[in-house]
Order: C-alpha cells, then sequence, then structure tokens
C-alpha cells in the first residue's frame, strides 16, 4: 500500500509538489501523469526515501519513509527515472547485489535473480555488461532489479521510456501479470500506457494534483473523449496551441 | 552487517572490473620502489632499513589516495545510481564505511605490494624488522586518513577531476602543514598557537613517529578521528542530497 498525505518539496524558491495527497492499494496500477517538472519523479522519490519532504507524510505499506525509513524500502522496488545502473557489473551481478543488500543469501538469491531476469527478458545479455547494453536491456537490467525481492510495492519512473514497441509490450505484460498481487505506481508520458494497464490515473501540474480518476473516467471529461484530450485539458494546453502550425522557415537566399 | 557486507564486495569487486584497480596498484607497484631506489638512495645508504621508502611515502600516498577515492560517491553521482542506493534499504554509514574499506582494502594490497624491499634488506642485513611493520601499520593508517577525506571530497560533486583535484589539495593541506617551511612561515605571520595547532593537525608529524617504530596512543587516536571524521562527513554530504541536512 502506498499513501502520501499533503507532501510538500521545494528546491530553492520553486515549490515543486505542493499538497500532494493519495494513497493506492493492492491490485491497483496507479499513473502519475503530466507535463515534464509537474513533480511526478519528486514525488515518486520522496515516497522512496531518496528525497525528505518538507512537509507530509510518505508511508510504504505502513511504514513511515522517513522515520521507518529502511522498513518502508524494504517493501519497496523503485525503477528510477533513467533506469542507472553500475555500467561494468552484468545485469545478473547487479539483481544479485540488489538482493544482497536485502538480506537474500545462496539458493534464495540465486533463485530469486533467475525469476527476475527471466521476468525481464534478459536472455544472454544478462551476462554482458550493462554498459555495454542498449538502452532497452539496461532499462530492463534495472527493472530486473527492482522486482527481484518480490517487494509487494512497485515505484517505477518512466517504465517504457526508449524501448522498442515488442520490449514495451513486454514490460507492459509483466507489469500486468504483477499486478494482482502489488500496489505498482508508474510515472509515464505515453497515454496508450496509461489506457493499456493502469486501472487509475492521477493528473499531476505544478505540483498539485488537477485530476484523480480510472482512464475511462478521464477520457469522458475530454471534449474529443481522448485521454490526451483530457491531459491537455487538465495541464493547460489548449487543443489549438497542440494542432497550431509551425512558423514556416524564411527560405535562405541563394 | 549484511548491507555493509553486500556494498563492499561490490564496491571491491567494481574496483577490479575497470582497469582502475590495476592501474593503480601497478603505478604503486612501480612508483614506491622507485622512489626509494632513485630519490631515497635505499641500496647507498649503507643502513639495513626501509627509511628510503617512509620518506617518500607519504607523498606518493597525498598523490595515489585521492586518485582511488575520487570515484566513490562522484561516480553514483554520475551514473544515477545514488538514487538507486539511496533507495534502498542500506543504512547510510554502512554505505560509507563499506566504501570506504573496499578502497583501504586496495591501499592495504597497494603496500604490501612493496614487501619485496623488506624482504631485500633483510636478504642484505639485519633490519628492525618490528620497526618497520610499526612503519607499515602507520602508512596504512596515513592512507585510510587521505582516503576518507578525499571520499568525503567526492560526495561534493559528480566530476571526479574535480574530485581528484579537492582532495589532493586536502591531502597536500594535512602533509605539508607539519613542515617547518609552512610552520615558520605561519609563526612568523600569526600567534604561536596557530603554528602549534597546524602541526597537531598534520599526518606527516603523526606518520613520523611511527615510521621511527614508535606507537603512541596519540598518533592512533588522531588517525583514527580523522578517519571517522572523513566517513562521518561522506555521510553527512550524502544525506543533505536527501534533504535531511535541512
Amino acid at each position: 500500500m502506498i499513501d502520501a498525505h499533503d507532501l510538500v518539496k521545494h528546491f530553492g524558491p520553486t515549490r515543486a509538489v505542493d499538497g500532494i495527497s493519495f494513497s493506492a492499494q493492492k491490485g491497483e496500477v496507479v499513473a502519475l501523469l503530466g507535463p515534464n517538472g509537474a513533480g511526478k519523479s519528486t514525488t515518486m522519490r520522496m515516497l522512496t526515501g531518496c528525497l525528505e519532504p518538507d512537509s507530509g507524510i510518505a508511508s510504504i505499506s505502513g511504514h513511515d519513509a522517513v522515520r521507518a525509513r529502511r522498513a518502508a524500502q524494504s517493501a519497496l522496488g523503485y525503477l528510477p527515472e533513467g533506469a542507472p545502473a553500475y555500467p561494468a557489473m552484468t545485469p545478473r551481478a547487479f539483481t544479485r547485489f540488489h538482493l544482497r543488500v536485502r538480506g537474500f543469501t545462496g539458493k534464495a538469491l540465486r533463485d530469486a535473480a533467475e525469476v527476475a531476469l527471466e521476468r525481464a527478458r534478459m536472455g544472454d545479455a544478462a551476462n554482458r555488461p550493462i554498459g555495454m547494453l542498449s538502452k532497452g536491456f539496461k532499462r530492463r537490467a534495472a527493472l530486473a532489479a527492482a522486482i527481484a525481492h518480490d517487494p509487494a510495492v512497485l515505484i517505477l519512473d518512466e517504465p517504457t521510456d526508449g524501448l522498442d514497441p515488442n520490449q514495451k509490450d513486454g514490460v507492459r505484460a509483466l507489469i500486468r501479470m504483477m499486478a494482482p498481487d502489488k500496489t505498482i505506481l508508474i510515472s509515464t508520458h505515453l497515454l496508450d500506457e496509461v489506457e493499456a494497464i493502469c486501472t487509475r490515473a492521477i493528473v499531476i501540474t505544478g505540483g498539485r494534483i488537477v485530476s484523480d480518476s480510472t482512464p475511462a473516467s478521464l477520457i469522458k471529461t475530454a471534449p474529443g473523449n481522448s485521454l490526451a484530450g483530457a491531459f491537455r485539458l487538465l495541464t493547460g494546453h489548449s487543443t489549438e496551441q497542440a494542432t497550431a502550425k509551425p512558423k514556416r522557415r524564411a527560405k535562405r537566399p541563394s | 552487517m549484511i548491507a555493509l557486507w553486500a556494498v563492499y564486495r561490490r564496491e571491491l569487486a567494481a574496483y577490479f572490473e575497470t582497469p582502475l584497480a590495476w592501474v593503480f596498484l601497478t603505478a604503486f607497484a612501480i612508483a614506491a620502489p622507485s622512489f626509494a631506489w632513485h630519490v631515497g638512495r635505499l641500496f647507498e645508504t649503507g643502513r639495513a632499513d626501509l627509511a628510503p621508502l617512509f620518506d617518500y611515502l607519504p607523498w606518493l600516498l597525498m598523490v595515489l589516495m585521492p586518485a582511488l577515492a575520487m570515484r566513490a560517491w562522484a561516480e553514483e553521482r554520475e551514473t544515477g545510481t545514488l538514487e538507486m542506493l539511496l533507495a534502498a534499504p542500506i543504512p547510510l554509514w554502512a554505505a560509507a564505511l563499506s566504501k570506504f574499506l573496499a578502497a583501504w582494502t586496495i591501499a592495504v594490497v597497494a603496500l604490501v605490494l612493496t614487501f619485496p624491499l623488506w624482504i631485500a634488506v633483510n636478504y642484505l642485513g639485519n633490519p628492525d624488522n618490528a620497526a618497520i611493520a610499526t612503519a607499515y601499520f602507520g602508512a596504512a593508517l596515513l592512507a585510510g586518513g587521505y582516503l576518507s577525506v578525499s571520499q568525503a571530497l567526492s560526495a561534493t560533486t559528480s566530476n571526479q577531476v574535480i574530485a581528484f583535484v579537492l582532495a589532493m589539495g586536502a591531502c597536500l593541506i594535512l602533509t605539508a602543514a607539519g613542515l617547518p617551511l609552512v610552520l615558520d612561515a605561519v609563526a612568523a605571520r600569526l600567534p604561536g598557537v596557530f603554528a602549534e595547532a597546524m602541526a597537531g593537525l598534520s599526518a606527516l608529524a603523526r606518520f613520523d613517529s611511527l615510521r621511527r617504530g614508535v606507537i603512541s596512543l596519540a598518533d592512533l587516536v588522531y588517525f583514527l578521528s580523522l578517519i571517522a571524521t572523513g566517513i562521518a562527513l561522506a555521510m553527512a554530504l550524502v544525506d543533505t542530497r536527501r534533504g535531511g541536512g535541512r
């Protein structure tokens, strides 16, 4: 279970997150939607214990992400934005490292790592240094590490960014497969992804929640009955702006 | 302890997965005896000891320890893996201590690579092996002090070159603070208490008594405090990224 209560975070004079509250239960796949700089990643970082909120409470499976940080983080799998991983390590070693810091040893560690690598469809790439892998495989290596300890809560920051259509389908299928037993929070710019896998969509703009409903309800709010239309409506981009023709470039004199 | 061991293993492996540890150990294995032979005139002193090695070791460590430590936190920040580390259920002290211990292990291995010189002086004469062992112990503590300070400075930036330059500057201050040249200059411009304080902070002066085979509690406390301060500073600097330093 994920619980965010009145989260606030400033970066200098900028109020990046401005009183965000929501909770998500087991079985839910919640999408955080919003334009760049809306506060999605900052909210996720506060939930994972990477950032401390200026005020408000973030909790994972009932554990406060600040006061009981390690208990909260033990129940959590996190894929940060950009899927960072140690380039010299292989995905197998990287996944095992994640398991080792969580107390896995021996056969349990090896078995859990193999299951995660298989679920992330790493194949032979599991034994090659991450720095030599394609962007898609790097992301899958980080995803394997995030899911390896079978956490109750998964927080995935743009999990399919940079993947080809087949890889996207693979990750979406994996999220759908894990969804009944977990609470999953994903941030994405891909609106088709929200329709495909999410049970709920929270739209954030300017650090505030402007909508929290099912994707189907969200679509109905837009004039054109589309998620993209609803997104533009809620985040302040008018249809005119989105469809406006770009200015023609002046021809260079030959 | 589980997390400490896991991060220590990863850090140690990371040194050997890249050319860093191999280049460092090779450079040290060549540079340390070269200083002793060519600058310290090891085989021309007519004495069966390793004084020429330990005379120049602080200056070598002053350059090589920052090189070993510069990646500790700067690389984590540069690649973004620091966020992953901060989201893992690892106490910050365990992460900082394991990073230090992994680098210190490499430094100790580098010192062990100079043992052929120790064997050589035993073959050529009858050195005071207890004094040499104490000097090696002192060199390991000195390397540890430089490493912990350098790793703390590595937490201030995501650029490893900047981390290296900052660390070398700090190690230079720690080393040179005890030199008569520096102390005289300070004494000439400031009240005597400043020169005394600087001499007390000098790692070189503390290493000097260990180099001569004398172990004193004050020197041990100095080096262990220096190491602990570096680790605590690294922890504090990393924690500020979480917002914990507000």
